[in-house]
């Protein structure tokens, strides 16, 4: 009953060939098969957005889909967020701001919102907090992650005004 | 004792977190990353009645698909006995323990029955599906109020009483003017960390080691506990914490999952990984908070409280788990909180057994129920005498020169002095800072507008620094990279920045050069871990007093190799300097280090290594303190509430990293207005949890938060630390239900309405139809 498929999985820009059963979720195939764990899994419900990745350019929650279903497109996970050495400037804003503790919620808040800026660059804060309302946390009562987020969202926007750049 | 007038370069401090790089590249290592090769799965197979007698159970069917290598049940392991207690054996209470895997009876959904081992995690899922067991029903006890039922032959369902008091209860209530009288209930909830739980045993043959992997909170304890049950050497058996996502007082304990990787390992002869899914989560790991209590308490005419008695009924679950009674306990030597009884008080807690998941610790145990029981009886008094709830509730506080204040009872088995505090004082910052009749002026002409707002408040004292003492090993290597090897325990909370902070400011390093070991059996003899607040007081002294011997060293060896007295020597930046001479000759701790190394000329008759233990006792916890008010909106249409603003006063001793300490308390905050208005398992009336995914146990989101607004003072650093620290991690969830439910009575006028935790719109619907019904016949 679990005869296993080749398929080929683009994660950050490089292909993984494995093997997988049709029923295995595309998060366990990240994790497992490609042996990139920063993706978690909080619930395999689809309601806390651990799991989070970008999939051609739209988040996903990868425990809701299977791996098979992946296949030929380009997925992005929160190991390939920073540029070689140079952290991203949410990931930068994570660790100025707090926005963390236990940090397991942390990948899908920082790749919810990659997206989201990417997209969305001039996103007011009520909106923003309405996409960051779609994962949960259950260390730091969010206000840390929105404050993180925002600065970020600034600094993207007014690269140069970045004392870091 | 105290030194926290002297400037300082670290402590005190908001640094940035030196745990969050990996955290923020996916390159953590939580329990689920971890992977040994040739690892099994382990798949729980757990009981699907509340109650009921094991007749038969078949595993052939599981052990016959390919890829499975075991298949357990209780009689598999009779060499193992129940999952003992943390502090020992107690004899009481021994018959109420969990079995690994259940013996002749399951006692509540989600009891463990069988455990399939498998090649992969899909086939030892497919395979427990495929395990079958006879249950003859039994009829299940729910409520804990109701008569005990038979637990097992001999044995009903009320485990123990529990007693706490001093006076003479009916006397004091024999003569006082007023007696006030209230039922409450705090529901069930729990932990419920992002991460739920995983663990790995792996059994070394060469070396004859045990490891459990995935351990957290208290390792050392967890250590013995696993030896003890396992039969083995202490020795011979090591806990090792990874990467933890949340703890909250529910990770960590052993729990039978544990025992079953670390005996397979053994039996089977390769590392076993269990993780746990989001729905065995929310049925096995431990709940907590449901209690029911029936309050009274003994009245002057102006509100001062001369005597308490309660009587509690302790909803514990199936079974009494590792902490025993410390949760029932702990509510009754903590009710009175920060305010006197001088007369009387009895608090009576029967500690029962109900047929739903077995219960424990959760952040601010016992704290969260009593502050919401204690500050509903203080607003009930207000009421009923007619007074103003802050002059009811400042005539009964502890002042200030009562401090340090003693009361005869007691908290974690130590009797309750509180050290320090001015609760007047930063009762009146928060009412202060919020504008407290503008506020209230405000929220009535809104009400009187037909909105439904209003706001409440309560007051709490806190614990923290439980001892009696802790260790921590510092090592400087021959880079200058200091090590800082504690047996503490890192629950998400910044542990590792926390103590580094403290070892840089003592030793003049950077904090950013320091390894911070947690959580490591087998790199520190003896740890406290992470619980109770501990770690901050108790670790972070330890971690200064190695830290001093350490700078002592350094500083003795430099002035030999640097031909100066050592009273003009300083350590700044890793570099012992010259005070005296600025500029001039430096040597660097990593020099010191390898002058210090075993064949080193410069040894002398030092023992070698620039490194040394430090111990720090106490004898007593600490108290900080604080108080909560939150300014609430009712949807009268759906019950629903809206939290529209939370502040929070919290008196910290002395904050390390007041950043971290925040954080800690939003936290909190977020957690306890689950407890207040989200979070509950609920059962139906066979005892089958209703509450199985986060579709029905509802965390708050951003959408349902708030930003908290903190007070932060450190007006009273603790005497009895020369840090002056007294620990913050509970203090953002003590008062959240009491306080939303003070402000919900607010906002629908209808004084004492909130009589349960937590307010679901169900509830405050069915309060309000009440009213109307009430108003239309009446
Ligand atoms: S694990 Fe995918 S949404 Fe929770
Ligand atoms: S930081 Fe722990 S769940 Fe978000």
């Amino acid at each position: 009953m679990t005869d296993k498929l080749d398929i080929i999985l683009n994660l950050n820009g490089r292909d993984h060939s494995i093997r997988v059963e049709p029923r295995k979720t595309l998060v366990d195939a990240i994790r497992e098969d490609c042996g990139l764990t920063g993706t978690h899994i909080g619930c395999e419900h689809g309601v806390c957005g651990a799991c989070t990745v970008i999939l051609d350019g739209e988040t996903v929650r990868s425990c809701l889909m299977f791996a098979v279903q992946a296949q030929g497109k380009t997925i992005r996970t929160v190991e390939g967020l920073a540029d070689g050495k140079t952290l991203h400037p949410l990931q930068r804003a994570f660790m100025a701001h707090h926005g963390l503790q236990c940090g397991f919620c942390t990948p899908g808040f920082l790749m919810l919102a990659a997206n989201t800026l990417e997209q969305h660059p001039d996103i007011d804060d009520e909106e923003l907090r309405e996409v960051l309302s779609s994962n949960l946390c259950r260390c730091t009562g969010y206000q840390n992650v929105v404050k993180a987020v925002r600065a970020a969202a600034d600094e993207m926007r007014n690269p140069a005004k970045n004392p870091a750049n | 004792m105290n030194d926290t007038t002297r400037a300082t370069q670290w402590i005190g401090q908001s640094v940035e977190r030196l745990e969050d790089p990996p955290l923020v590249t996916g390159r953590g290592r939580f329990a689920g990353d971890i992977n040994f090769s040739r690892q099994l799965h382990m798949r729980i197979v757990r009981s699907n009645h509340a109650h009921g007698k094991i007749l038969s159970i078949d595993t052939s069917a599981a052990k016959a698909v390919l890829g499975v290598v075991a298949v357990w049940t209780a009689a598999d392991i009779t060499d193992i006995g129940p999952i003992d207690f943390r502090e020992g054996p107690i004899e009481k209470l021994a018959p109420y323990r969990q079995p690994v895997l259940a013996t002749d009876k399951v006692r509540y959904v989600g009891d463990p029955v069988a455990a399939v081992f498998a090649e992969d995690p899909y086939v030892a899922e497919d395979a427990a599906d495929l395990v079958t067991m006879e249950i003859e029903e039994l009829p299940p006890l729910l409520d804990a109020r109701d008569a005990p039922g038979e637990f097992s032959p001999g044995k009903d369902t009320e485990a123990t009483v529990l007693y706490q008091g001093y006076g003479d209860v009916e006397a004091v209530f024999r003569d006082a003017p007023h007696i006030v009288e209230l039922k409450l209930t705090s529901g069930r909830h729990s932990g419920v960390p992002l991460e739920c739980r995983g663990a790995l045993g792996r059994y070394d043959a060469s070396r004859d080691q045990l490891e459990l992997h995935g351990a957290a909170k208290v390792p050392h304890r967890n250590k013995e506990l696993i030896a003890r049950m396992l039969n083995r050497p202490p020795s011979s058996v090591n806990c090792f914490e990874s990467h933890v996502g949340g703890g909250f007082g529910i990770r960590g304990e052993i729990y039978p999952e544990d025992i079953l990787v670390c005996a397979a390992a053994l039996k089977l002869e390769r590392p076993v990984k269990w993780i746990e899914d989001r729905r065995e989560h929310l049925i096995a790991a431990n709940h907590s908070r449901n209690q029911h209590h029936h309050i009274r308490a003994a009245c002057n005419d102006d509100g001062e409280i001369l005597a308490i008695d309660d009587v509690i009924h302790h909803d514990n679950g199936a079974y009494v788990r590792t902490h025993a009674t410390r949760v029932a306990m702990m509510t009754c030597g903590v009710l009175p909180g920060p305010y006197r009884v001088p007369g009387a008080y009895r608090a009576v807690c029967h500690f029962r057994l109900t047929n739903k998941t077995p219960a424990a610790t959760y952040r601010a145990p016992g704290r969260f129920e009593t502050t919401f029981v204690r500050e509903r009886l203080v607003d009930a008094i207000a009421h009923q005498l007619n007074l103003d709830p802050i002059a009811v509730r400042k005539r009964n506080a502890v002042t200030v020169d009562e401090m340090p204040f003693k009361r005869p009872l007691e908290a974690l088995g130590e009797e309750i002095h509180f050290d320090s505090g001015d609760y007047h004082k930063l009762l009146d910052q928060v009412l202060e800072y919020v504008e407290w009749d503008k506020l209230n002026a405000d929220l009535a002409a809104r009400r009187a507008n037909g909105e439904m707002v209003g706001v409440g408040l309560v007051m709490f004292v806190e614990k923290a620094g439980l001892g009696p003492v802790d260790g921590v090993r510092i090592q400087v290597d021959t880079s200058g990279i200091v090590e800082v090897i504690t047996g503490g325990a890192s629950i998400g909370q910044g542990f590792e920045t926390v103590m580094a902070q403290v070892a840089a400011e003592t030793l003049g390093t950077d904090y950013k050069k320091m390894r911070v070991i947690h959580g490591q059996t087998d790199r520190i003899e003896h740890g406290i871990g992470a619980h109770a607040s501990r770690a901050t007081v108790m670790t972070a002294s330890a971690t200064r007093e190695a830290a001093l011997l350490v700078r002592a060293k350094a500083l003795d060896v430099a002035a030999e190799l640097l031909q100066a007295p050592v009273d003009t020597l300083d350590i700044v930046d890793g570099e012992v300097v010259r005070r005296d001479r600025p500029g001039g000759p430096s040597i660097s701790l990593g020099k010191i280090a390898a002058a210090l190394s075993n064949t080193s000329k410069t040894l002398g008759g030092r023992d070698p290594g620039l490194s040394a233990d430090g111990y720090f006792h106490v004898e007593h916890q600490v108290y900080p303190y604080g108080n909560h008010l939150a300014v609430v909106k009712v949807d009268p249409d759906t019950g629903g509430v809206q939290v529209l603003r939370y502040v929070i006063g919290y008196d910290i001793g002395r904050a390390i990293n007041p950043m971290l300490v925040k954080g800690q308390i939003s936290g909190g905050f977020a957690q306890g207005l689950g407890g207040a208005l989200l979070e509950e398992f609920t059962y139906n009336e066979r005892g089958d949890p209703l509450a199985v995914t986060f579709a029905d146990y509802l965390l708050p989101s951003l959408r349902e938060t708030p930003d908290v607004e903190i007070i932060l003072t450190q007006d009273y650093p603790s005497p009895l630390n020369p840090l002056g620290i007294k620990g913050a991690g509970e203090s953002g969830i003590n008062g959240v239900g009491g306080a939303i439910a003070s402000a919900i009575d607010n906002a629908i006028g209808i004084p004492g309405a909130v009589t349960e935790l937590p307010v679901t719109p169900q509830r405050l619907k069915a309060i309000l139809d009440a009213r109307l019904k009430g108003r239309i016949h009446g």
